[in-house]
C-alpha cells in the first residue's frame, strides 16, 4: 500500500476472505476481500447487521475461527503476518499483545472459578508472575476498571456480580497484559443503557491511559458514534464505506450508511413511518417529515389497570418462603387505538407486568378491567374457563421470534390453532384460507403456511408471531419487546407493520421495550419502571421534553446518541 | 413418512427389522422352526461348514489282546441269536442322529438355527413391548412432573427415588411375585420397574421446555395444560423418547435372561436369546462357540437395525433436517 498512514498502522488488513465449508454443501462466503486499518492509539469501529461479517472477521483476526473456516488474504499485526504465524506463536499474542471482550459476560465467565482466579490465571500464563503477585495484580486491575472494594471482590464468582460487573472483570482480563489491540465484540449489547453508558466510558478511559487501540465490533450506530474515531460500516461481507467518524455521520456517502442512519428511532424526529433499507438503495428518499401522533383521548377505555402486584415466593431454607416483588402497584388506563409505552432496565417488572395481564402469571393483587360490549370484567377474578373468551381480546407478542413458534409444526398449523381453539372458521381448510390472508397481509407469500419456523429469518418469524395474535383480533396487544431481537433495518420494518395494523384494527397496544428511543416511537403514553414500580408516568411528549423523575432523567441520558453524546473523557 | 423412505439407510434398517417381524409372526403360527425341539443331531453337532467331528464311539479303541469266549458261563447264551432274529422284526422308529446341523447343535443336540429362530420370538416380543410399557410410563409421569412442577412432580419424585433406591433385583422379585409367570408378566415386570431412566430425562425436557415462549404463546392463545404437554412439547422431546426407546429395547432384552436365570423369566421348555447366551458360558470352555454366536448375531442384527431405525425416525420427525 502507498499510503504512509497504513504502513504505520497496528492492525492491517487486506482483501480478507473467509469461507465456511459445511459438509457437502458449496463454501458460504462470511467475509469477501475485505481491507482496514487500525492505527495505533485509535478507536475503529466495525458497524454493520447480523450476518455482515463484522464478528467473523475479528474472530479471524484472533484466528478463533472452526477448522470449517477457511480464510485469505494478509493480516499484519504490528509487522507479523497472522495467518501463517504458528499456533504457539499466535497464542502467545493472544490475550496478550491483543485482547478480545466477548458479547456474553455471564457465558464468558467460568462460573466455578473466582474472578480472582480468572484474571490471576491470565497473567501468570503471559508474565509469569507467582501466585501472590498474580492476585495483588488481579486486585490492581478490577481497581482499575471500576469495581467497588477490589480487595473483597476478588473472591467473588461470577454468579455474585450483576452484567455490568461481569462485564468489567472481562475488561480487567483483557487489559491484564496491556494490550496493543483490543477488540470488542458486541461488548455492551447484553447490558442495560445506563450501565452501557458506564462500561463505554470506562473502554475510551483505558484505551488512553493504556496507550491501545480498540477494534470496535457493534451493529448499533448509536453506540459507535460515542466512541469510535474511525468507521467502518459492512453489509454482506463486503465494506460499504469507512470514513472519520465525522464524515459518516454528518456526511454519509453509501446509501447504506444513510438508511442504516436514518431507520433508527431517535428522540428528535417522528416521520409518520420508519424509512426502510430499500428506500435508500432503491434511490428514493423517503420522507423524514415529522407527523406526531395524537393522543386521542375520545376514544372509549379498553383496559383499565389499578394496583397489580406480583410477587413470586422464593423459597428461603427448608420451610421458610421468601416473598419477592416483582411488581408492585401499577396502574394506568389504555383507550382504543392508543399505545401505552412500558421502559425501563432489565429487573423493573415490565415483562411481568405483561405476563400477568395475560393471566400467564398470577396476580397477588390489583384489578384487570376489561371493557367490551358486555360491560367491564376484573380478568384476574376469572377462573382458567371463565378466561377463556377474553383471551380472544388479550394478546401478546414475546420477544424472541425463534423461540415463539413451536418448532415442530408448520405456519399454517401455528396460525390456525388459536382458530380452532376459540371456533372461529367453520373447518380447516376455511381456517388455513383466513390464515393464508393474514400472512398476506403481515407481508409474507401465501404458500408459507406449509413450511417451518426455522425457514424463516428472525423479522419473518416476528410477522408470523404478529400474524397469529391477529388470528384472534384483539383488542389490547401487548408487544413484549417484540423488536429488541431484530436488526434495525428489520426492526423498522416490523414497527412501520405494527402501526399500520393498530390504524386498520384499531388495536390498544402495550409496547414494552428497554430501547427508549423505540418506545418514544410507538408510545402516545409512556409508563418508566424501575425495581417493580411505576416511577413516572406521563405522555410521551412530556415525558422526553421534561423528565420529572431522577431516574427517568437518567434513562434518557443514557441513550447513545451518536456524535451528539461523544464520550471525550 | 416421505422422509423416511428418502433415507436410504433407514429404510435398509425398516427393512430388516420387518424380517425379523414376519420371522416372529411365522414362528408364532408355528411355519417356522416349530421342530426346534427335536433333538436331531448329535450330541454337540459341528455346523455344516465345518464338516461333522470326530465320532465319539469309533474314537474308543478296541482294547487290546484276544477276547475271552464266556459263552460257556453266560445264561443268555444260547438266546442270542433268537434275540437277533427278534429284533430284525421290530422297525426301527429314532432316527439315527445327525452329525452335522447347519449351525451346530447343542448338549441334546436341537438345532441352533431354529433354536435361534424360535428364540427371537420371546426376546423380540419382550424387549418391544416391555420398553414400550416402560417408555410410555415414564414419559407420562415425566412430563406431569416436569410440567406441573409443585406439588406433582415432588410426589413423583418421591415415587422415582423409592424405585430407585430398592436394588433392582429385589425390585423385580418383588413384582414377580405378585404377578407370576410367563411373558406377559416379565413384560410387566419390566416394564413396570424400567420406566425411572426415561422419567428422569423428560422431566428435565419437559422443565427446560415449559417456560419456553412458543408453550406461553399456546398458553396465551387459550390452549389448556394437556394440549400444551402433549401437543406442542411432546413433539419437540420425541428424539430423547426414540432413544431411550431403542437403548431400552437391547436393555430388557438382556434382563429378560436374568429373569430367565432366575427361574422368573420363560419357562425351561421355551427358548430366548437369553437363556441361549446362558446355556453359551459354560459352552465355550469345551469349545463350542455356535450356540453364542447365533444368538449374539442375531441379536445384535436386531438390536443394530432398530436403533438405525429410530435414529432415522428421529431425523425424518426433525423439520430443521431434511
Amino acid at each position: 500500500m502507498s499510503d504512509p498512514a497504513a504502513t504505520a498502522a497496528l492492525l492491517c488488513v487486506r482483501d480478507l476472505a473467509v469461507e465456511f465449508r459445511i459438509a457437502r454443501e458449496a463454501p458460504r462466503t462470511a467475509v469477501n476481500g475485505i481491507s482496514f486499518d487500525v492505527p495505533a492509539n485509535r478507536t475503529v469501529a466495525l458497524v454493520g447487521e447480523s450476518g455482515s461479517g463484522k464478528s467473523v472477521s475479528a474472530m479471524a483476526i484472533m484466528r478463533l475461527l472452526p477448522d470449517n473456516a477457511h480464510v485469505s488474504g494478509s493480516i499484519r499485526f504490528a509487522g507479523r503476518e497472522l495467518t501463517s504465524l504458528p499456533t504457539s506463536e499466535i497464542r502467545a499474542l493472544r490475550g496478550g499483545a491483543m485482547s478480545v471482550v466477548f458479547q456474553e459476560p455471564m457465558s464468558s465467565l467460568n462460573p466455578v472459578f473466582t474472578v480472582g482466579d480468572q484474571i490471576a490465571e491470565v497473567v501468570r500464563v503471559h508474565e509469569r508472575l507467582g501466585r501472590r503477585p498474580a492476585r495483588a495484580r488481579a486486585v490492581e486491575l478490577l481497581g482499575e476498571v471500576g469495581l467497588p472494594d477490589p480487595q473483597l471482590r476478588v473472591h467473588s464468582y461470577p454468579h455474585e456480580l450483576s452484567g455490568g460487573q461481569q462485564q468489567r472483570v472481562m475488561i480487567a482480563m483483557a487489559i491484564a497484559c496491556n494490550p496493543q489491540l483490543l477488540i470488542a465484540d458486541e461488548p455492551t449489547t447484553a447490558l442495560d443503557v445506563t450501565i452501557q453508558k458506564q462500561v463505554l466510558e470506562l473502554l475510551a478511559r483505558l484505551r488512553r491511559s493504556h496507550q491501545m487501540s480498540v477494534l470496535f465490533i457493534s451493529h448499533d450506530l448509536g453506540v459507535v458514534g460515542e466512541i469510535a474515531d474511525d468507521v467502518i460500516v459492512m453489509q454482506a461481507g463486503e465494506v460499504r464505506e469507512h470514513g472519520a467518524v465525522e464524515q459518516i455521520f454528518t456526511a454519509p456517502k453509501a446509501p447504506y450508511t444513510r438508511a442504516l442512519l436514518a431507520c433508527r428511532p431517535d428522540l428528535e424526529r417522528h416521520p409518520r413511518r420508519l424509512p426502510v433499507v430499500e428506500d435508500f438503495l432503491s434511490g428514493k428518499v423517503p420522507s423524514m417529515v415529522d407527523a406526531p401522533r395524537a393522543l386521542r383521548a375520545d376514544q372509549e377505555v379498553v383496559l383499565e389497570v389499578t394496583g397489580l402486584t406480583k410477587s413470586f415466593r422464593l423459597r428461603d431454607g427448608l420451610f421458610h418462603r421468601r416473598e419477592v416483588p416483582a411488581v408492585e402497584d401499577v396502574s394506568f388506563t389504555l383507550r382504543r387505538g392508543q399505545t401505552l409505552g412500558v421502559a425501563g432496565e432489565s429487573g423493573s417488572g415490565k415483562t411481568t407486568v405483561g405476563l400477568t395481564l395475560m393471566r400467564l402469571h398470577q396476580a397477588s393483587a390489583g384489578r384487570v378491567i376489561l371493557h367490551g360490549a358486555d360491560g367491564p370484567v376484573d380478568l384476574l377474578g376469572l377462573s382458567e374457563a371463565g378466561m377463556m373468551p377474553y383471551r380472544r381480546r388479550i394478546q401478546i407478542i414475546f420477544q424472541n421470534p425463534y423461540a415463539s413458534l413451536n418448532p415442530r409444526f408448520t405456519i399454517g398449523h401455528i396460525l390456525s390453532e388459536p382458530m380452532a381453539l376459540h371456533g372461529i372458521g367453520a373447518d380447516t381448510p376455511a381456517r388455513l384460507g383466513l390464515a393464508a390472508d393474514l400472512l398476506q397481509r403481515v407481508g409474507l407469500p401465501r404458500d408459507a403456511l406449509t413450511r417451518y419456523p426455522h425457514e424463516f429469518s428472525g423479522g419473518q418469524r416476528q410477522r408470523i408471531a404478529i400474524a397469529r395474535c391477529l388470528t384472534l383480533q384483539p383488542d389490547v396487544l401487548i408487544c413484549d419487546e417484540s423488536v429488541s431481537a431484530l436488526d434495525v433495518s428489520v426492526q423498522a420494518q416490523v414497527l412501520n407493520l405494527l402501526l399500520d395494523l393498530q390504524d386498520e384494527f384499531g388495536m390498544a397496544y402495550i409496547f414494552i421495550s428497554h430501547d427508549l428511543a423505540v418506545v418514544r416511537y410507538m408510545a402516545d403514553q409512556v409508563l418508566v419502571m424501575s425495581q417493580g414500580r411505576a416511577v413516572e408516568m406521563a405522555d410521551a411528549e412530556s415525558i422526553y421534553r421534561r423528565p420529572r423523575n431522577p431516574y427517568t432523567r437518567k434513562l434518557l441520558d443514557s441513550i447513545p446518541r451518536g456524535l451528539a453524546g461523544r464520550i471525550t473523557g | 413418512m416421505q422422509r423416511l423412505r428418502h433415507d436410504r439407510l433407514g429404510m435398509g434398517a425398516v427393512a430388516v427389522v420387518g424380517v425379523f417381524l414376519i420371522m416372529i409372526i411365522l414362528v408364532s403360527l408355528h411355519l417356522l422352526a416349530a421342530d426346534w425341539a427335536d433333538e436331531r443331531g448329535a450330541h454337540y453337532a459341528n455346523p455344516t461348514f465345518l464338516g461333522p467331528g470326530p465320532d465319539d464311539l469309533a474314537m474308543i479303541e478296541p482294547p487290546p489282546g484276544k477276547m475271552l469266549d464266556l459263552s460257556a458261563v453266560d445264561p443268555l447264551a444260547p438266546h442270542y441269536a433268537q434275540i437277533e432274529q427278534r429284533t430284525r422284526q421290530l422297525e426301527t422308529t429314532q432316527r439315527p442322529r445327525v452329525r452335522t446341523l447347519p449351525f451346530g447343535g447343542d448338549r441334546y443336540g436341537r438345532d441352533v438355527l431354529a433354536k435361534v429362530i424360535k428364540g427371537s420370538q420371546v426376546s423380540i416380543v419382550v424387549g418391544l413391548a416391555s420398553s414400550l410399557v416402560a417408555t410410555l410410563i415414564g414419559t407420562l409421569l415425566g412430563a406431569c412432573a416436569g410440567f406441573f412442577g409443585g406439588r406433582v412432580g415432588d410426589g413423583l419424585e418421591w415415587l422415582y427415588n423409592v424405585f430407585t433406591s430398592v436394588p433392582y433385583i429385589l425390585l423385580i422379585f418383588a413384582f414377580a411375585a405378585v404377578s407370576g409367570r410367563g411373558i406377559v408378566s416379565v413384560i410387566v415386570i419390566l416394564g413396570l420397574t424400567g420406566w425411572t431412566g426415561v422419567y428422569r430425562l423428560i422431566r428435565a425436557e419437559y422443565i427446560r421446555h415449559a417456560n419456553r415462549e412458543y408453550v406461553r404463546a399456546a398458553q396465551a392463545i387459550g390452549a389448556g395444560p394437556l394440549a400444551r404437554m402433549f401437543g406442542h412439547i411432546l413433539p419437540n422431546v420425541s428424539h430423547v423418547i426414540l432413544v431411550q426407546l431403542s437403548l431400552n429395547v437391547v436393555n430388557f432384552i438382556k434382563t429378560e435372561v436374568i429373569l430367565s436365570f432366575l427361574g422368573l423369566g420363560v419357562s425351561v421348555d421355551s427358548v430366548s436369546w437369553g437363556t441361549m447366551l446362558n446355556e453359551a458360558q459354560s459352552e465355550l470352555i469345551l469349545g463350542k462357540w455356535w450356540q453364542l454366536t447365533a444368538a449374539t448375531l442375531f441379536m445384535a442384527v436386531f438390536v443394530t437395525a432398530f436403533s438405525i431405525f429410530t435414529d432415522s425416525l428421529r431425523d425424518a420427525l426433525d423439520p430443521k433436517l431434511r
